[in-house]
């Protein structure tokens, strides 16, 4: 009983969460690997699509998986990011690199002030009270002069990066969403395991014990939406330039929801899921295009499939599997 | 009685005319409570007499409609739980408070991690908070969950959880516990265990709780106020409030032991 107690103690001992662990270095490692080398077989623009999503869905899942706030009015900070980046290359004639800022900039601002308004109210009314907001958020993009109403924003130019690289060819402009999107992710990964992360896991976890060891929680909340906020403002600004067009699609509540699926699908609360998730949703608009509506209707079943069979999503049942955490 | 007349008594925390009403009615009216420091001062009452209310008033977790609550001579009355909480009062919860799905030693660090303020520097690698590593270890240690240390603190047993949780409350040095029922929903073996765990831990502190067990009450607490629909029945030690006709009345002859 006591050497069983002392090599517990010593493997304890061990295993103290010091620096990244290895399978992570090595699963970011293949990452990127795999994302040079595949535009030779797969489509740029393709990528590119599954790229900003996944950006899009890690967002969400700082907010939902480690901050435990479910939000259902993402589309506000991916669209209005979308249509500020676009008029700002479009209209203002800036270079993408800035272009992207601003309409990041904007959502970060958005963030701060949906936040602050939600982060008051807890569970099923703080998801409400976001999604009113983008619904707002959706109906100024309809109605406001710059937007162009149902045609949003189209023939966005790309630009050259730092007025030097012509970003008019995929290719080119495909290692630069790579370097964006990898970029975000290694940001919310640090986030995520920050002193900062260990006290949103705790506030997530438990917040009342969270208050009562004197955490100011509120603060961590409207932070971590922020946070959020931003990176899907990352995404959607990202988008507009990928696709040269921002549309009332990036902001209609639709949009909102189909972020919390791939989060759903892929596992919240874990680091690659919604990456997974993303690939799963977009690879399924994108090949089963073919079948019209039924590939919504098809959504709708993996959805229901994925919640009855594996509600830790597909990366949240591979990590129970391995037992590491992914 | 005592308290009130003798004034060299050094009150850590007091509360005057405490009264919390809710729509319809008054869960607690007019208690005038003061905790001596370095006390394990015990508030026990029947079921509703406003117990867990009066609990939560005191930390701050519900505002009091009136009276006012002071700790070490400030008036806390209008502070938030937060507040409270960094001028050294730390409560724990009926139901075991930790953090589920992190571990026992991330647990005892997210209160160590207390002493770097707030902690909003989300672009620092969380390899700084090792630095508080050691002293939770030895914190875990105290109550007897080092085999543990690395384990999810969901997956520990009921018992172990509240050893957990007392490992994290005493990590923040508070001076001043508030144990919200410690033994409630505890096997045998444990209370005795926990029992043993509160009184040594209660040397340089005072120690407020709320408890259902009687005899846990009966053996660790050297003053006890009696609740009964909201107001202060008896105040003194075990031997007097157990002989006290009102408290037969109302609580011991309304069916507990």
């Amino acid at each position: 009983m006591t050497s069983d107690t002392q090599t517990h103690y010593e493997s304890a001992a061990e295993a103290l969460p010091i620096g990244t662990p290895r399978h992570h270095v090595v699963i970011f490692g293949v990452l990127l690997a795999f994302l040079i080398v595949a535009p030779l077989v797969l489509y740029p623009v393709f990528l590119m699509k599954v790229l900003c999503f996944a950006l899009f869905a890690s967002a969400l899942n700082l907010l939902l998986g480690f901050g435990g706030l479910l939000s259902f009015g993402h589309a506000a900070f991916f669209g209005s990011a979308s249509y500020v980046s676009a008029h700002a290359a479009k209209v203002w004639g800036l270079t993408p690199e800035l272009a992207i800022l601003a309409g990041t900039a904007a959502a970060a601002v958005l963030g701060l002030v949906i936040g602050a308004l939600a982060i008051r109210r807890q569970g099923i009314y703080f998801a409400m009270v976001t999604l009113a907001f983008a619904q707002m958020v959706f109906f100024f993009a309809l109605q406001a002069p710059f937007t162009g109403g149902e045609d949003g924003i189209q023939a966005v130019p790309r630009g050259h990066l730092f007025g030097l690289l012509n970003l008019a060819s995929d290719m080119t402009l495909y290692f630069v969403v790579v370097a964006i999107v990898f970029g975000g992710l290694l940001a919310i990964y640090r986030i995520i395991h920050s002193p900062f992360g260990q006290v949103l896991k705790a506030i997530r976890d438990n917040e009342p014990r969270a208050v009562s060891l004197g955490y100011k929680v509120n603060r961590y909340k409207l932070a971590v939406f922020v946070m959020s906020a931003t990176l899907a403002g990352l995404a959607g600004a990202t988008k507009a330039l990928v696709f040269q067009l921002a549309s009332l699609t990036d902001v209609y509540w639709t949009m909102s929801g189909e972020v919390v699926l791939m989060t759903l699908i892929g596992g919240m609360g874990t680091i690659f899921g919604p990456l997974v998730g993303a690939t799963v949703i977009v690879a399924m608009q994108n090949y089963f295009a073919g079948l019209g509506a039924w590939v919504t209707i098809l959504q709708g079943i993996i959805f229901v499939v994925s919640v009855l069979l594996f509600r830790e999503g597909i990366v949240g049942v591979v990590a129970r599997w391995i037992k590491k955490p992914l | 009685m005592s308290s009130l007349a003798n004034g060299t008594d050094d009150i850590i925390l007091s509360a005057k005319a405490l009264t919390k009403r809710f729509a319809g009615f008054i869960a607690v009216n007019g208690v005038d409570l003061n905790v001596r420091r370095g006390s394990i001062h015990a508030l026990i009452g029947p079921n509703g007499a406003g117990k867990t209310t009066c609990f939560n008033l005191l930390t701050k977790f519900l505002q009091p409609t009136s009276g006012a609550i002071r700790f070490n001579g400030r008036d806390i009355t209008a502070l938030a739980p937060a507040a409270i909480t960094r001028l050294g009062i730390v409560r724990s919860f009926q139901i075991s408070a930790v953090f589920p799905r992190l571990t026992v030693l991330e647990n005892v660090r997210i209160a160590l991690q207390r002493r770097r303020g707030d902690s909003f520097d989300f672009w620092r690698p969380q390899r700084v908070l090792s630095a508080y590593d050691e002293e939770a270890l030895s914190r875990i240690e105290e109550v007897g969950l080092t085999p543990f240390a690395n384990a999810a603190a969901g997956e520990l047993p009921y018992g172990r959880k509240r050893a957990l949780e007392i490992a994290t409350t005493l990590a923040l040095e508070p001076e001043m516990l508030l144990l919200d029922e410690p033994m409630a929903g505890m096997a045998q073996e444990d209370v005795a265990r926990v029992s043993a765990l509160i009184r040594r831990i209660s040397a340089n502190r005072t120690i407020l709780m709320v408890e259902h067990n009687l005899s846990v009450v009966a053996d660790l607490s050297d003053r006890i106020t009696v609740l009964a629909r909201g107001e202060v029945l008896a105040e003194g030690s075990y031997g007097e409030v157990s002989k006290d006709q009102r408290v037969v009345e109302a609580y011991i002859g309304a069916g507990h032991e």
